[in-house]
């Protein structure tokens, strides 16, 4: 073999590795999320599981996917996260005990995602790997030139369901009671 | 990867390492000198020439005090809040271009650790993140007083963070690009980008005092209401984390200032310096002038600690939501009718 493919096997490999470490890494904090006690706890969990996924992005050579998801959702929303479950300040003496009926309709509604997911999973083709025609898309200045091109209308769209969603937000916290 | 790039990335960092903490500990002692002088008394004198030695001695007496973890705190946060505070305080020098690229010999190396083509952004990353090691500190201490100054630092640097990211869009549009070395490299001698945004980088500014937890907006270790906010169960060295974080923050935003409006490491008749000393000496010119410039900012964050009062927590939300916002926006829509006027002519 010459050299040359040598090394670029050896990266690959590499890659792959670094990939199976990632992943490795986000499930195991992710379960983290799920089984630690404590709320606070979970959060700060949940913080390195995004992380884990702004590498997974960063992998994927999607780097402005991966910076926004660093802050928007590493930056912004867990902050306010853990703002909201610092004022609320729940612990295990404090919460109180959740009834039976609550349990079931938990456990069933679980259930029910699990049987959803296995099914859509297994009618997916694992062995297409899916292959980008231009692998440089997640950079910037490219992302940019396809949103505002070939994508303008689910852009635009979806930017409206923002603005909506943030008209609501401010609406209802404006709203004062009429007996004032 | 060759070994040579390898060393090279590696001296490169450790001496960014090293400038940014010893800047941080000699802005101690500035601070202290400064602070005396606008209050027309002398300062620390006392250890070594003009108290030269003054935070080395800080430094040790944060060493040998005792280290005190309160009962009911959460043990392990408590040393991972003062840790995460001074990590994500370093972690944004990475991106700064501290000077043009150095020639020696027949290698040429940019004085850059990472030129990612996201540089702006990467910054801003890190300052919204800076606001964690406050948090679990806060938090973990178990103390009202701390969670108040926690809770308080979160919201403030979530709203402050809103007109930053704005004022930042308004400067992409005229720079076009994100990465840190191009918008330096545009601002080429004397064209620098604050001729462009004038409006951007007093926004930028006041969100940057705002983001550091400097006075005027050190609310969240106001002690005339709070004790010490949310480091007022620490002693010791951890204690001495987060005030080396603060310091090294404002080492950092002063950096970020000086590179996105004020040149970075460009002036006036740069080139003729270079023409006389040669590519050997004129980036140590270069980067002398940046960290002139760093200095700069830095006593500008100092006179205003000890020149402003506090605000109240009110005047400050609102400041943030209903002056900086709409002066933002306004900014950006500015910027662009006078790009779209001005490419058409």
């Amino acid at each position: 073999m010459q050299p040359h493919k040598l090394q670029s096997l050896s990266t690959a490999l590499m890659s792959i590795s670094l990939f199976y470490l990632v992943a490795f890494l986000s499930i195991f904090f992710s379960l983290l999320v799920i089984f630690s006690k404590n709320p606070i706890h979970s959060v700060l969990y949940l913080i390195i599981t995004f992380f884990t996924f702004t590498v997974h992005y960063i992998l994927l050579n999607a780097q402005f996917l991966a910076i926004v998801n660093f802050i928007v959702y590493m930056g912004a929303i867990m902050v306010l996260f853990l703002f909201v479950l610092m004022l609320l300040n729940l612990d295990e003496d404090s919460e109180p005990m959740k009834s039976n009926i609550l349990k079931m309709a938990g456990l069933v509604a679980g259930l029910c995602l699990l049987i959803t997911l296995v099914g859509s999973m297994k009618s997916l083709h694992m062995s297409d790997p899916v292959i980008l025609k231009n692998p440089d898309l997640g950079l910037v200045k490219n992302l940019g030139k396809v949103l505002f091109s070939e994508f303008l209308l689910p852009f635009e769209i979806s930017s409206i369901l923002l603005l909506t969603a943030m008209v609501g937000a401010v609406l209802l916290a404006k709203r004062e009671p009429k007996t004032a | 990867m060759e070994l040579a790039f390898v060393i090279e990335k590696f001296v490169l960092i450790t001496a960014i390492f090293l400038l940014s903490l010893t800047v941080a500990a000699y802005s101690t002692l500035a601070e202290r000198k400064i602070a005396g002088y606008l209050q027309d008394r002398v300062g620390p004198n006392r250890a070594g020439w003009g108290g030269m030695f003054q935070p080395l001695a800080d430094g040790l007496k944060m060493f040998m005090k005792e280290e005190i973890i309160p009962t009911d705190s959460n043990r392990f946060l408590f040393i991972a809040g003062p840790s995460l505070a001074l990590l994500t305080a370093l972690l944004g020098s990475a991106v700064i271009p501290w000077g043009p690229d150095l020639v020696l010999g027949e290698r040429t190396i940019p004085l850059q650790v990472a030129d990612i083509n996201v540089g702006i952004l990467y910054i801003f990353g890190i300052v919204s993140l800076g606001v964690y090691g406050l948090m679990i500190g806060g938090w973990a201490s178990n103390n009202k007083f701390s969670l108040m100054g926690a809770v308080r630092a979160a919201s403030q640097s979530i709203s402050y963070e809103i007109p930053m990211g704005l004022s930042l869009i308004a400067l992409l549009l005229v720079t076009n690009t994100l990465s840190l070395r191009e918008i330096v490299g545009q601002q080429h001698g004397g064209n620098w980008n604050i001729l462009y945004q004038p409006l951007g980088f007093i926004l930028f500014l006041v969100c940057s005092f705002a983001e550091t937890n400097r006075t005027p907006f050190d609310l969240p270790e106001c002690e005339t209401e709070l004790v010490g906010g949310y480091h007022t169960e620490y002693s010791g060295f951890k204690m001495g984390a987060f005030m080396f974080a603060e310091y090294v923050n404002m080492f950092v935003a002063s950096a970020v200032m000086s590179t996105l409006y004020f040149g970075g490491y460009n002036y006036p008749g740069m080139d003729w310096v270079a023409g006389i000393v040669g590519p050997m000496i004129a980036p140590l010119i270069a980067m002398a002038v940046l960290l002139l410039k760093i200095f700069a900012f830095i006593f500008f964050f100092m006179w205003v600690r000890w020149t402003i009062p506090r605000f109240r927590y009110d005047q400050l939300m609102n400041l943030g939501w209903k002056v900086l916002i709409p002066l933002a926006i306004a900014n950006i829509v500015i910027t662009g009718i006078v790009i779209t006027v001005y490419d058409k002519l």
